[in-house]
């Protein structure tokens, strides 16, 4: 339950930004630019006096609003593909076959040649991230579904003249949830890093909207002389990450101790 | 075996097809138009013709299509906007840095990850596995590129021990290759560390229960010998079904890490034709990426049939 903590604080310190902020996230303060981490500026400022305690603060808000983005868009598409898949034999080669094709392409890299073909934007890293994720809980849906519709109560349910959308809506999708929230839980973890990623690469949201990738991207310029900057988006990323990991772990052992450590 | 190679190399042949017209995809979704995009802010309309020319822009989808793959079936993917040359030479030019950085980094991962994952399950629940857990667990929440930099600092800036960025090929200085290579190597490998780490000891668990365990350890084998002959053998078997997922990451990986470290591989020149908005080379390179990836993976699937029966009749699971 560390990692339900973690990332309750996080969430609260997103949610509560405007309180915790002692500025707004691009107020500059050019006296006060370079000024390394001390009571006045607790994570100190960057190169336009900027405070970094603001920009991480807001940084948190929209990391966490895309990363909640893709997961609840990929919850519902991986939902209706994996489920279409599951039950109707006919596509199932069909939906299979685009999944796999998606699913050769390393995630990252397909999720950068997106953004670069739709342009940068908070937007569409979440289209080009959530089209990343969906192909493998589409794969973890039409699992559970393989199974399930072969049960006899799903039978008996077909054999009392149930509909197809019936069917899968109140008999089999409820009884795979339990995969789909413990996946959705790491594609949470794995897309707060992506989009570290997209946003440190340019393809992220643009400055002088904080992102903590492009918070690190703008100190790596500065690396040698001020490396707070970068320092402390990270610390964020990898806290945010970390609780999400561990409340993945933690949701899986309770859910099914047997289920193997599913990396994306 | 012959035939489930067969089976395979068939059964990827859709797959093939599909990333290839993803990568096909990835012009035709930009919004607007491309060829001004790619031409530049600041380009005549003269110029934007030109681009469009160039890259048959103004020809109807499906003729793009057939010509995409007329190229590749010739090896031709188009050339570089940027660059000014074909998509695979550059790309082709620049492998061995990736290579020589994915290499390094996979030699660490399977000796650490999978060390730290059979030393935590034989001490199972000890602050030994604990303190290796945690780190695994770390390793899999860490940016790979923040860490990156974080390396430079203490490594370069503060200790002055290695170089913060360039490459020198191992055919020029083997020394210099390792200095310039260590960093970013560590950087890239951390997150498959863990990720081995965490997925050998949970199989080496799963393997020490068994019951030919117990039978070789009352029989009076030395413990070592249980462990390294007995037990690791079958924990590779799993294991290597996850090797296609750390190439995967590896080549992810080296899109930032490159980057970081002004190394001049194929991840930089990917990084760089993103920020410039180079199509062809992102299109050419994902293709290739993902073809490589494909066919690695079908090694291993390969390999895992060889070593484990069940999987090439058909039976297991």
């Amino acid at each position: 339950m560390t990692g339900a903590g973690l990332f309750v604080v996080v969430v609260l310190v997103a949610a509560l930004a405007d309180l915790i902020a002692p500025t707004a996230p691009a107020t500059m303060q050019f006296r006060f630019r370079f000024t390394p981490p001390s009571p006045a500026f607790w994570l100190g400022t960057d190169n336009f006096g900027r405070d970094l305690l603001s920009r991480v603060v807001y940084g948190a808000r929209l990391s966490l609003e895309i990363g909640f983005s893709v997961v609840v868009l990929t919850g519902i598409a991986g939902t209706v593909v994996g489920a279409a898949a599951g039950y109707f034999r006919r596509l199932d080669a069909w939906l299979i076959g685009a999944m796999d094709a998606l699913m050769a392409f390393p995630t990252v890299l397909l999720a950068i040649g997106i953004t670069a073909a739709l342009g940068p934007s908070a937007m569409n890293a979440v289209l080009a991230l959530t089209l990343v994720y969906t192909p493998r809980t589409a794969r973890i849906v039409r699992a559970s579904v393989l199974v399930i519709r072969e049960l006899d109560y799903v039978q008996a349910a077909l054999a009392a003249g149930a509909r197809p959308g019936r069917i899968l809506a109140r008999h089999i999708l409820p009884n795979s949830l339990g995969p789909l929230i413990v996946q959705l839980t790491f594609i949470f973890a794995y897309a707060v890093l992506a989009e570290a990623i997209l946003s440190f690469l340019g393809m992220g949201p643009q400055p002088p909207t904080p992102t903590w990738g492009n918070i690190i991207a703008e100190g790596r310029t500065y690396i040698r002389e001020a490396p707070w900057i970068s320092l402390f988006p990270g610390i964020a990323i990898a806290l945010t990450v970390l609780g999400l990991n561990l409340l993945g772990d933690g949701l899986r052992d309770a859910l099914d101790p047997r289920m193997k450590v599913q990396p994306g | 075996m012959a035939a489930y190679v067969l089976r395979r190399l068939v059964g990827s042949i859709p797959v093939l097809f599909g990333v290839t017209l993803v990568s096909f995809f990835i012009m035709q979704i930009v919004p607007g138009d491309p060829a001004s995009i790619i031409a530049g802010l600041g380009a005549t309309p003269q110029e934007v013709e030109r681009v469009r020319e160039e890259l048959g822009l103004n020809r109807p989808m499906l003729v793009q299509l057939l010509n995409w793959y007329g190229g590749m079936i010739r090896g031709d993917l188009g050339d570089s906007v940027l660059l000014g040359r074909s998509v695979t030479r550059a790309i082709v030019e620049r492998l061995p840095v990736t290579l020589s950085l994915s290499g390094y980094a996979l030699a660490i991962t399977l000796v650490v990850g999978l060390l730290s994952g059979v030393f935590a399950a034989l001490r199972p629940n000890t602050w030994l596995d604990q303190a290796l857990m945690t780190v695994a667990l770390v390793g899999v929440s860490l940016p790979s590129f923040w860490l990156g930099l974080m390396l430079i600092v203490v490594f370069a800036v503060q200790l002055d021990w290695l170089p913060s960025g360039g490459y020198v090929a191992p055919s020029v200085s083997v020394v210099g290759w390792l200095r310039s290579a260590t960093l970013p190597a560590i950087s890239l490998a951390l997150l498959q560390v863990g990720l081995l780490a965490r997925i050998t000891r949970a199989t080496m668990l799963e393997v020490l229960g068994q019951d030919y365990i117990r039978t070789a350890r009352t029989k009076g084998l030395p413990a070592w010998s249980v462990v390294a002959k007995h037990a690791f053998t079958n924990v590779l078997v799993p294991v290597v079904t996850v090797v296609g997922i750390i190439f995967s990451l590896l080549l992810s990986g080296s899109v930032v890490i490159e980057t970081v470290y002004s190394l001049p591989g194929v991840g930089r020149l990917l990084a760089a034709a993103v920020l410039r908005r180079d199509y062809p080379v992102i299109q050419g390179g994902l293709l290739m990426l993902a073809g490589a990836l494909l066919f690695l993976n079908l090694l291993v699937d390969v390999l895992y049939a060889y070593l484990d029966p069940r999987v090439r009749y058909g039976t297991g699971q």
